[in-house]
C-alpha cells in the first residue's frame, strides 16, 4: 500500500527533457525526416461512401514520367482471393488489410484504393488522377439506427451478428451485442419513486491531433524493413505491419519519431504499410504524408452513438436502478469502443441493479479509432444528464446526489470488477469546497452545470533499461511514445529511486530493436506502467551499485545501505559514497552498470473526475460561451503536477469541442463536407476560459508512488456538464451532441 | 499542386496586358491568402500567377476628408486598421479588416482581394456596400467604375471582363452624424467563415434621434453579398426605435435566400439575418451617439 510521504523529485515541476528541442524547432517529426534517394507517396482515395470496386487500371499512372511504382490491394499478400479457406481470424485480417487498401469494396469516402510513389509529391498527386477506377455505386448507411433497419444497405455480406453467445443467420450491420447485468433490474425500478428515461445522440468526432499521419519506409536488399514514423506505439506498428504484410517481425524495425499528438488516433496504421509496399516495389525509401482532409476522411474518428438511459431513484435520492442500451458506430469495420463505454457508463455510482446492453454497428464511415477514454464520453453524456435531471426533480443539489450514490472502495461495478481504493468522493468534495461552486450564479441566461466521469486506466507491458554514466547521471531507455510529458514523468520516478535530480536522468524513446516490448502509449498507462518499470529498473541499478560499494569497501553486500543518494556501510566499517562518486568508480569495480525491468503491472488505478462549468447562452444566436471551468480529478499521485494539469486542461478543451461544435457533417451521398480545420470546429484559445485544474491525490495501491492514469478521464464530463449548465441557463435539456448554435436555436423554438 | 509561372508585374498596363494575353489560366496575385490555398488544394487551375504588389497604384492608401478614401487593391488589412483617420471615418470596414484571418493573415490579405475572390461570405463586401464604395477597374479598353454592390455576379464570379483588374476602391467621405458597423455570426470566436454577415451604415439627424438614411447589406445568404435596398429604405426619416429596426430586419430577412451547408442551415441563416441586422443597425447608431 502506497502511503503519503515526502519525496525529493516526485511532485516537483522540472523542465521537461524534450522541451528545448520542441521550442527551438529541433525535434524531428515524420514530415522532417530525410534520407538519400527518397521518393514521395500519395494515396488515391474513394470519392464514394459505398461502392463495389469493379476494376482498377493503374497503367496510365505507371507510365507517367517520374512515377516509380503504384500499389493496390493486389499487392498485399492477403489479397481477397487468398482469404477463402482461412478461418475466423482471417476475416479480421481481411478487415485489417482492406482498411489499408480496399480490395472488393470502398466502404467510406476517403477509403484508400491505391498508392503511388514518385520523384516528388506533385507528380505522385498528378499520377493518382491517372488511375482509373470503375465503381458500382451502392447506397450508403451513415447512422446506427438506420444501419439496424431490416432493409438497410449491408456493408459486409459475410458479417453475422454475434449476440450473447449466438450467431445470427443472415447478413447484418450489427457486428455484436453484449450485456452486463447486476442485481435485479425490475426490482430496482419497482423500488424507485422517480424514473427518468431519455435518449441521446452524439456526433462523430476526430482527435484532431495537429500532426497528420506519416511514414517513411526502406526495404534493404537483405529483407530488413525499417519504418520511421509518428506513432503512439512502435511495437504495435511492428505487429500490424507483420500481420498486414505477412512479414517476419524480426525483419521489421520501427523507429518512432517525435509525435505531434495522437489522443488514441495514432495506434492504428494507415500509411505505414503503404510506405512499406511502395518501398518494396520501388527499391527506394518512400515517404507518405497525409494532408488534413486525408486525416479526417481516411483515419479513425471516435464514433457517433445512440444511447438510451433509464434510471430510477427513491425520493431521498438513492439511485435504485440503471439501464442503458449503447449503440455505437464502428465505422466501416467492426470494433467500436462500446465495450469501454459499457464499463464506464454507470461506473461513478454504486447502483444495486443495473443492466447494460452494448451494440457494435458498422456504417459507411472511416473505421473508428480510440480517442481519449474511448466510448466513455458518449456514455457519460447520457448518464450524467439523467442524474442531473433526477437531482433537479427531487430538488437535491447535483453534487449531493453524487455524494450520496458515489462509488467507494469495495463497491462492485455493473460489469463486474470490485473497486480497490478510489477517489471519486474526494473529487466531489474538492468540487464542493472550490470557490467556483460557492460563487454567485443567478444572471439571466447564465447557468452552471456539473458532471462526473470515470476511466478505468490500464497497465500492460513496459520495459526500461538504465545505463549509469561515469558522471553520476543515467541514460534511461524506454519504448513509450511521449505524448504528454512522459519522458519527464518516467525519468522522475527513476530519479526518486536513485536519489538524483530529474535533470540527471536522460530519457530516450528508442526503436523496436533497442528496448524490450512496450505496449502503446494509451489507456493512460504510461506514467503508471512505464514509470513503474523505471522504478524497478532503478531499483535494479541500486542493487548492483550496492554490490559495487561492497566490493569497493570489501564488506558484505548486506551491510550496504542506500538512502538520499548516498551509499553507506553499516555494521562496523564506516564508509560513505554518493551515487555520483560511485558512478565514477564503476570501471574499477567491474564495469558498466545497467539496470533493467520489464513489467505488466495489474494494479492500474481507476480515475474519477468532477467538473463544474458556467456558461452564458446567447438566446438570439444559440451560441454558448464558456465563462468558467473547474475540473477536479484524482491523479493518485501527481508525479509532475504541471503535466497533470496540462492533461486535465487538454482533456477539458477536447470535451468542450465535442460538446459545442465538433462533428463530422455529411451530405446525402455520405461525403463529409467539413474535412478541414476551418469547418471542423475545434475550440481555439479565444473560445476558452482559464481551466482551473484541481489535483486530488488518493494514492493508487497498485503503484509504488500511487500513480493513477490521468490523461483520459478529463474529456468525459464536459459535454454533460455543459448540457446541464445550458439547462440551468435556459431551461432546455439538450440530448444531442454537438450542442451547436443551430441545434440550440431549434431546441429553444427560435427556428 | 500543379506547376505555374510567376510574374511580378511593375505597372497596371503590364498586368492588364499579361492578363489579357494569358486568359483564363492566369490569375492576379495580391495577398494570396485565397489564391495560393486554392492552387495548392487543386481547386483552381492556373498556369500564370501575376503578382501586382509591386505596382504603385494598387498600394495607394489615401484618405482625404474632402474626396474620401482611395484604397489600393493590394493594401493589406493591417494598414487599414492601423490608420486612425480611416478607423474614425469607416468603422464598419475596419470591423471587417480586423476579423479576416488572424494577425499574420491580416499582414497579407486585403480588401481588394477579398472582393475579387467574390465569396458570398466575404467579410469586407457588406461594409463596402453600405459605405457606397465603388471599384476603379482598368482593362484593355481603358478605365471604368462600378459600384461594389454590382461587382459580384456569383460565387467566385465578378463583373471583371477579359484582361480587367481591380486597381482601387473609392469610398465617399462619410456624412455628418453617420457611422457604420459590420458583424458576422460564427460558432467560435475565431477561425471561422461567416455563417451570416451583416453591415449597416446610418446617417442620423443633428439630435441623433432620427435616422436620416440607412444602408444594410448581407453576407452568406445568397450567391453574392446583397444590398438590402428595401430594408434600408424603410428606415429613411424614421425615429430610432426597436420597432423601426425590427421592421427593417424583417425586410432584410425577406430577401435572404440562403442554402444549408456545413457552416449552417438555411433556417438558421434566415433567423440570423434578423438578429445581425438589428445588431448592426444598433451598433452603427450607437457609434454615432458615442461620437461627440
Amino acid at each position: 500500500m502506497a502511503e503519503k510521504k515526502e519525496y525529493k523529485v516526485i511532485g516537483t515541476r522540472p523542465i521537461r527533457h524534450d522541451g528545448v528541442d520542441k521550442v527551438t524547432g529541433r525535434a524531428i517529426y515524420g514530415g522532417d525526416f530525410q534520407i538519400t534517394g527518397l521518393l514521395h507517396g500519395r494515396v488515391l482515395r474513394s470519392p464514394h461512401a459505398h461502392a463495389r470496386i469493379v476494376s482498377i487500371d493503374t497503367s496510365r499512372a505507371e507510365a507517367h514520367p517520374g512515377v516509380k511504382g503504384v500499389v493496390t490491394a493486389q499487392d498485399l499478400p492477403t489479397a481477397a482471393d487468398k482469404m477463402a479457406d482461412l478461418g475466423e481470424g482471417a476475416v479480421n485480417l481481411k478487415y485489417l488489410c482492406d482498411n489499408i487498401l480496399a480490395s472488393d469494396k470502398a466502404l467510406y469516402k476517403g477509403h484508400a484504393i491505391a498508392a503511388v510513389a514518385a520523384t516528388n509529391p506533385h507528380i505522385a498527386e498528378e499520377a493518382c488522377e491517372l488511375i482509373e477506377v470503375e465503381y458500382e455505386l451502392l447506397p450508403p448507411v451513415l447512422e446506427v439506427r438506420q444501419a439496424m433497419e431490416p432493409d438497410a444497405p449491408i456493408l459486409h455480406d459475410n458479417l453475422r451478428t454475434s449476440s450473447l453467445g449466438e450467431t445470427g443467420d443472415k447478413p447484418s450491420n450489427v457486428a455484436s451485442h453484449f450485456q452486463h447485468k447486476k442485481g435485479d433490474i425490475d426490482k430496482g425500478f419497482d423500488e424507485a419513486d422517480i424514473i427518468i428515461e431519455r435518449e441521446f445522440v452524439t456526433g462523430t468526432v476526430h482527435q484532431g491531433y495537429i500532426e497528420p499521419h506519416n511514414a517513411t519506409a526502406l526495404y534493404n536488399p537483405d529483407g530488413q524493413l525499417t519504418v520511421w514514423c509518428s506513432t503512439q506505439g512502435a511495437f504495435t506498428v511492428r505487429e500490424q505491419l507483420a500481420e498486414i504484410l505477412q512479414y517476419p517481425i524480426s525483419k521489421i524495425k520501427v523507429v518512432p519519431l517525435e509525435i505531434g499528438g495522437g489522443f488514441g488516433g495514432k495506434i492504428n496504421v494507415y500509411v505505414k504499410p503503404l510506405a512499406a509496399l511502395l518501398a518494396k516495389k520501388t527499391g527506394k525509401p518512400v515517404k507518405v504524408l497525409m494532408n488534413r482532409a486525408d486525416v479526417f476522411e481516411g483515419t479513425g474518428p471516435t464514433p457517433a452513438s445512440y444511447i438510451t438511459i433509464k434510471m430510477g431513484a427513491t425520493n431521498d435520492g438513492k439511485i435504485t436502478a440503471a439501464q442503458t442500451s449503447l449503440f455505437f458506430e464502428a465505422g466501416a469495420y467492426p470494433g467500436s469502443p462500446v465495450g469501454a463505454g459499457a464499463m464506464c457508463v454507470f461506473a461513478p455510482y454504486n447502483i444495486e441493479n443495473a443492466q447494460i446492453d452494448g451494440y457494435d454497428i458498422v456504417v459507411n464511415k472511416p473505421k473508428t479509432a480510440p480517442y481519449r477514454a474511448p466510448g466513455a464520453t458518449n456514455a457519460a453524456f447520457g448518464t450524467e444528464t439523467v442524474v442531473d435531471e433526477i437531482a433537479e426533480k427531487l430538488n437535491i443539489d447535483p453534487l449531493e446526489i453524487r455524494l450520496m450514490n458515489g462509488a467507494k472502495e469495495g463497491d462492485r461495478r455493473a460489469d463486474g470488477p470490485v473497486y480497490p481504493r478510489i477517489g471519486f468522493i474526494e473529487t466531489l468534495e474538492a468540487a464542493k469546497e472550490h470557490p467556483h461552486y460557492g460563487s454567485p450564479n443567478g444572471k439571466k441566461y447564465h447557468g452552471r452545470g456539473i458532471a462526473s466521469g470515470f476511466w478505468f486506466n490500464i497497465g500492460l507491458e513496459s520495459s526500461v533499461t538504465i545505463n549509469v554514466n561515469p558522471d553520476g547521471t543515467v541514460n534511461l531507455v524506454e519504448g513509450s511514445t511521449d505524448i504528454g510529458g512522459t519522458r519527464a514523468s518516467i525519468a522522475m520516478q527513476a530519479a526518486e529511486v536513485l536519489g538524483i535530480s530529474a535533470e540527471s536522468v536522460n530519457p530516450t524513446v528508442v526503436d523496436t530493436n533497442s528496448i524490450g516490448y512496450t505496449a502503446v502509449t494509451g489507456g493512460s498507462r504510461t506514467t503508471y506502467a512505464t514509470g513503474y518499470a523505471a522504478y524497478e529498473a532503478a531499483q535494479d541499478v541500486v542493487k548492483q551499485m550496492k554490490e559495487r560499494a561492497a566490493k569497493l569497501w570489501d564488506v558484505d553486500e548486506d551491510n550496504i545501505q542506500f538512502a538520499d543518494g548516498e551509499f553507506s556501510s553499516i555494521n562496523g566499517k564506516e564508509e560513505q559514497i554518493s551515487f555520483k562518486d560511485l558512478s565514477a568508480r564503476l570501471g574499477e569495480t567491474g564495469g558498466p552498470v545497467i539496470g533493467r525491468a520489464t513489467m505488466n503491472p495489474a494494479g492500474a488505478g481507476g480515475a474519477f473526475a468532477t467538473h463544474v462549468v458556467d456558461v452564458e447562452v446567447d438566446v438570439d444566436t444559440g451560441k454558448v460561451e464558456i465563462l468558467r471551468y473547474t475540473a477536479t480529478q484524482d491523479a493518485g499521485k501527481a508525479i509532475h503536477p504541471s503535466y497533470v494539469e496540462g492533461q486535465i486542461q487538454g482533456g477539458v478543451v477536447q470535451g468542450i469541442g465535442w460538446a459545442l461544435n465538433e462533428e463530422y457533417i455529411y451530405n446525402d451521398d455520405g461525403a463529409m463536407t467539413n474535412a478541414s480545420f476551418l469547418d471542423y470546429r475545434m475550440p481555439t484559445c479565444l473560445d476558452l476560459p482559464m481551466i482551473d485544474a484541481v489535483i486530488v491525490e488518493v494514492p493508487n495501491p497498485g503503484h509504488p508512488y500511487g500513480v493513477r492514469g490521468v490523461g483520459e478521464v478529463p474529456i468525459i464530463p464536459p459535454p454533460a456538464a455543459i448540457a446541464n449548465a445550458i439547462y440551468d441557463a435556459v431551461g432546455i435539456r439538450m440530448t444531442e451532441l454537438p450542442m451547436s448554435p443551430d441545434r440550440l436555436l431549434k431546441a429553444m423554438g427560435k427556428i | 499542386m500543379q506547376a505555374f509561372e510567376y510574374i511580378d508585374a511593375k505597372t497596371v498596363s503590364e498586368a492588364v496586358a499579361l492578363l489579357d494575353e494569358k486568359g483564363d489560366k492566369a490569375r492576379i496575385l495580391a495577398g494570396g491568402t485565397d489564391l495560393i490555398v486554392q492552387a495548392r488544394e487543386g481547386r483552381r487551375e492556373l498556369d500564370w500567377m501575376i503578382d501586382i504588389k509591386s505596382i504603385p497604384d494598387v498600394n495607394v492608401l489615401d484618405f482625404d476628408s474632402d474626396t474620401g478614401l482611395t484604397l489600393g487593391a493590394a493594401v493589406p488589412c493591417y494598414k487599414i486598421y492601423a490608420d486612425d483617420a480611416i478607423c474614425n471615418a469607416y468603422p464598419g470596414l475596419v470591423d471587417a479588416t480586423k476579423i479576416i484571418g488572424g494577425t499574420a493573415i491580416q499582414g497579407r490579405a486585403g480588401v481588394g482581394g477579398n472582393l475579387c475572390n467574390a465569396s458570398p461570405a466575404a467579410d469586407c463586401i457588406p461594409p463596402l456596400i453600405v459605405l457606397n464604395a465603388t471599384c476603379a477597374i482598368v482593362g484593355p479598353n481603358g478605365q471604368r467604375e462600378i459600384s461594389v454592390e454590382d461587382f459580384c455576379t456569383g460565387p467566385g464570379q465578378t463583373a471583371l471582363g477579359q484582361g480587367e483588374i481591380l486597381v482601387s476602391l473609392k469610398i465617399p467621405t462619410p456624412q455628418q452624424n453617420s457611422s457604420s458597423y459590420y458583424l458576422r455570426f460564427i460558432p467560435r470566436n475565431e477561425m471561422d467563415i461567416a455563417v451570416v454577415g451583416a453591415g449597416a451604415s446610418v446617417v442620423l439627424d443633428a439630435d441623433k434621434q432620427r435616422i436620416v438614411s440607412a444602408r444594410i447589406a448581407l453576407g452568406a445568404v445568397a450567391p453574392t453579398p446583397l444590398f438590402a435596398g428595401e430594408a434600408s429604405a424603410l428606415l429613411t426619416d424614421k425615429e430610432i426605435s426597436d420597432d423601426a429596426i425590427d421592421e427593417a430586419a424583417q425586410a432584410a430577412q425577406a430577401i435572404a435566400r440562403p442554402i444549408s451547408d456545413m457552416r449552417g442551415t438555411a433556417e438558421q441563416r434566415t433567423h440570423l439575418v434578423g438578429v445581425l441586422t438589428r445588431r448592426a443597425l444598433n451598433g452603427a447608431i450607437q457609434r454615432v451617439k458615442d461620437t461627440a
